[in-house]
């Protein structure tokens, strides 16, 4: 049996060898044709560094991800604001009956589901998508300081920890939307049965169905969006907090600091970079909230039967693309236009508020 | 404040069990207001010594004292000490100002008395002008400083000071030196400072403590060590070039090298380790008589190479008691300072 054993091992240890050896002779072969070029060029006196300057060629390495980048993004952003000025673009026998630079922008800004609800029962998709950012990132940032700190203080099992708490971070949205209603459902919920156990009558108490009360509904989404976006700061968290020396929490432990002041001078301001960088791209996330909505309340963005809405801005816009009023691609431009440049102030704001909280 | 330690040990236990004991029986009394150095190799136990006095690591067995009080099984922030870390672990996001504050905002002291304490703790360390300052604005001996004033501004019993000068250049580390040593008597502060530079802890301490393996070596003042080490250990760990051992016999009590009686010595026959310091042979005309191998003429002194029962030996003489192409020299040492040493334990032994 050791003799089998030993001979399998020598064998994989020869095949080893072939392939390290296979290798090898290719990388000589081709320093060897590198080397053959190089010569030609010299006897010739070319040197192609000189025509060909560094930048050209980092242009070229760079070139397969521009290509992409000016199709599917540069193009469309520039035609975006082409097709904002066209009055009654068709698109489908692409005609326009004029030209017009507010028009699209009226029309959006003065579209009752957009910012001013047609009235205090109702809602607009400015106000949902404030809602939405104002409330769960804020929220989904402390509460992911919070289980950072605490699963980095965590000894037993520490991989174990981190690895269930990053576990939502690689789950389907619309998967986990699916199962978000199911808890939230009246008849037999998981959240209604539990609420159960403390003696409220949870008969026709919805959460996500027909009767649905706005906050009741809009409580599920933000807790749903809270929820899949810890997973991912608390690993950017993680990651930053156990990156910085010992040696702080030494010195602060020699000079009796308590816990909570460590976290708030220390550990805090020693990662605020992080912070900032997740507040700004957690901002625009949320600015761009759909699938969570799709995933809990369906296209409609509303539970069925009732008298609002929970459309975002960006469900808003989809619908001039490919929804109920499809078609109408210069508003759903100017919709657009308006969320970038809702997005670009707040963060220019954010900067600016960080450059004294921020400490690199 | 006195500070005593009862056979201090520190045992690791690595992952296949295998123990390492770091710091071994250590029983060592430090008198109220020295500057101690623990000095040794790296990997000798010494700063884990200091961790464990400042509370950081905790020990396996024995006792921690300051003065009358047991603060082994007190946490660090209890204990009233100040550290500084060798890489100084000032908070970076801080003014050199709030550095300093941030020990006192801990604890109970009115506003007014604390900014003062940070201010004239700022002028003793000499960066009062520094303290608008963020550290990343500061040189490593003005961060050094900061650090300092920080560990000393809460008013501790003890400061500790690890590994302090070793991020400094040569220069710096000269100036640092001299300003420890200041900052020190004028506080009159116990102080406990780890180093592995042997020349350091000599022109700094009161006091030094050699440690090898966690096991302490010597505890002596530096001169008395340097020119009385209790073992081989000792004495090849100080005086810089090192000093010369080799093997020679004892025979009816002289001294044997090179098949010559070196010297009278006063210790039974055998086989022992000696060692003689290059500094101290001076040539002398009833000296003993050995070949020179190598001559290298260093200003005021000159370093000669020569063999002592097949080791190379190598003596600092003046430069004014040799002539050029000299094939031979007869050099005499002092008696006291010859060691002789027992090859097994590597103790000295006195021959007297």
């Amino acid at each position: 049996m050791r003799n089998l054993i030993k001979n399998v091992k020598g064998f994989l240890i020869k095949i080893g060898n072939i392939i390290k050896t296979f290798f090898w002779n290719v990388r000589r072969i081709i320093n060897n044709f590198k080397r053959k070029i190089s010569n030609f060029l010299d006897k010739h006196k070319i040197n192609p560094a000189g025509k060909f300057p560094g930048w050209a060629k980092a242009l070229l390495y760079l070139s397969p991800a521009l290509i992409v980048l000016a199709v599917f993004t540069f193009w469309p952003i520039i035609n975006s604001f082409a097709l904002v000025v066209y009055e009654n673009y068709n698109m489908t026998n692409n005609t326009i009956t004029g030209y017009t630079i507010f028009g699209n922008f009226l029309r959006v800004l003065t579209d009752e589901s957009f910012i001013v609800p047609a009235s205090h029962t109702a809602s607009s998709a400015v106000i949902n998508t404030l809602i939405i950012v104002f409330i769960s990132v804020p929220i989904s940032i402390f509460i992911a300081l919070g289980v950072s700190v605490a699963l980095n203080s965590i000894k037993p099992l520490k991989g174990f920890f981190q690895t269930i708490y990053f576990l939502p971070y690689v789950t389907n949205t619309i998967a986990i939307g699916l199962v978000f209603a199911y808890m939230f459902r009246t008849d037999g919920g998981l959240v209604n049965q539990f609420i159960g156990l403390f003696g409220v009558d949870t008969a026709g108490l919805s959460w996500v169905e027909s009767n649905a009360v706005y906050w009741r509904s809009m409580f599920v989404l933000i807790f749903y969006s809270i929820w899949s976006a810890l997973a991912f700061k608390i690993m950017v968290f993680l990651t930053s907090i156990q990156g910085i020396d010992k040696q702080y929490y030494q010195a602060a432990a020699i000079d009796a600091t308590p816990k909570g002041r460590i976290f708030s001078k220390i550990t805090v301001p020693l990662i605020s970079p992080m912070i900032f960088y997740i507040t700004v791209t957690s901002v625009i996330g949320a600015f761009k909230i759909y699938n969570a909505i799709v995933a809990l309340f369906g296209v409609q963005g509303a539970p069925p039967g009732v008298n609002y809405n929970l459309q975002s801005i960006v469900m808003y816009i989809y619908q001039f693309i490919d929804g109920s009023k499809e078609g109408q691609l210069s508003v759903a431009a100017a919709g657009s236009l308006i969320l970038f440049a809702i997005i670009l102030v707040l963060t220019i704001v954010q900067m600016q508020v960080s450059k004294k909280r921020v400490h690199y | 404040m006195e500070l005593r330690l009862e056979n201090l040990t520190k045992v690791f236990t690595n992952k296949t069990g295998q123990e390492t004991r770091a710091v071994d029986n250590l029983d060592i009394t430090i008198e109220s207001g020295t500057l101690v150095a623990l000095l040794g190799p790296s990997g000798c136990g010494k700063s884990t010594t200091l961790f464990m006095i400042a509370g950081l690591v905790k020990p396996t067995s024995g006792k921690i004292f300051f003065g009358e009080d047991d603060v082994t099984k007190l946490a660090p922030e209890k204990r009233g000490i100040g550290l500084v870390f060798q890489n100084y672990a000032l908070y970076p996001h801080m003014t050199v100002f709030k550095n300093i504050l941030f020990p006192l905002e801990n604890m109970d002291v009115p506003r007014d008395e604390a900014f003062q304490r940070v201010k004239e703790m700022a002028n003793l360390v000499g960066i009062g002008e520094l303290l608008d300052r963020k550290p990343s604005q500061l040189s490593g001996g003005q961060q050094q400083r900061v650090a300092i004033a920080r560990a000393l501004v809460k008013k501790p019993r003890v400061l500790l000071l690890d590994e302090p000068l070793s991020n400094l250049d040569a220069r710096l580390r000269l100036q640092m030196r001299e300003e420890i040593k200041r900052i020190q008597r004028e506080t009159g502060i116990t102080t406990i400072f780890v180093t592995h530079d042997q020349e350091e802890a000599m022109s700094i301490s009161d006091k030094m403590v050699v440690l090898d393996f966690g096991k302490e070596q010597q505890y002596d003042a530096p001169q008395d060590m340097y020119n009385q080490p209790d073992n081989l250990f000792v004495a090849r760990f100080l005086g810089n070039p090192p000093i010369n051992a080799f093997e020679a016999e004892v025979k009816n009590k002289k001294l044997i090298i090179n098949n010559k009686p070196f010297m009278n010595v006063n210790v039974p026959d055998g086989l022992y380790d000696v060692g003689m310091r290059p500094e101290n042979f001076r040539v002398h005309e009833k000296g003993f008589e050995t070949e020179i191998k190598d001559i290298f003429h260093i200003g005021r002194d000159t370093m000669i190479h020569f063999e002592f029962n097949g080791k190379n030996v190598r003596a600092l003489v003046d430069s004014d008691s040799m002539t050029d192409n000299q094939k031979t020299v007869l050099l005499t040492i002092k008696p006291e300072r010859v060691y002789i040493f027992d090859k097994e334990t590597g103790k000295v032994v006195n021959h007297a």
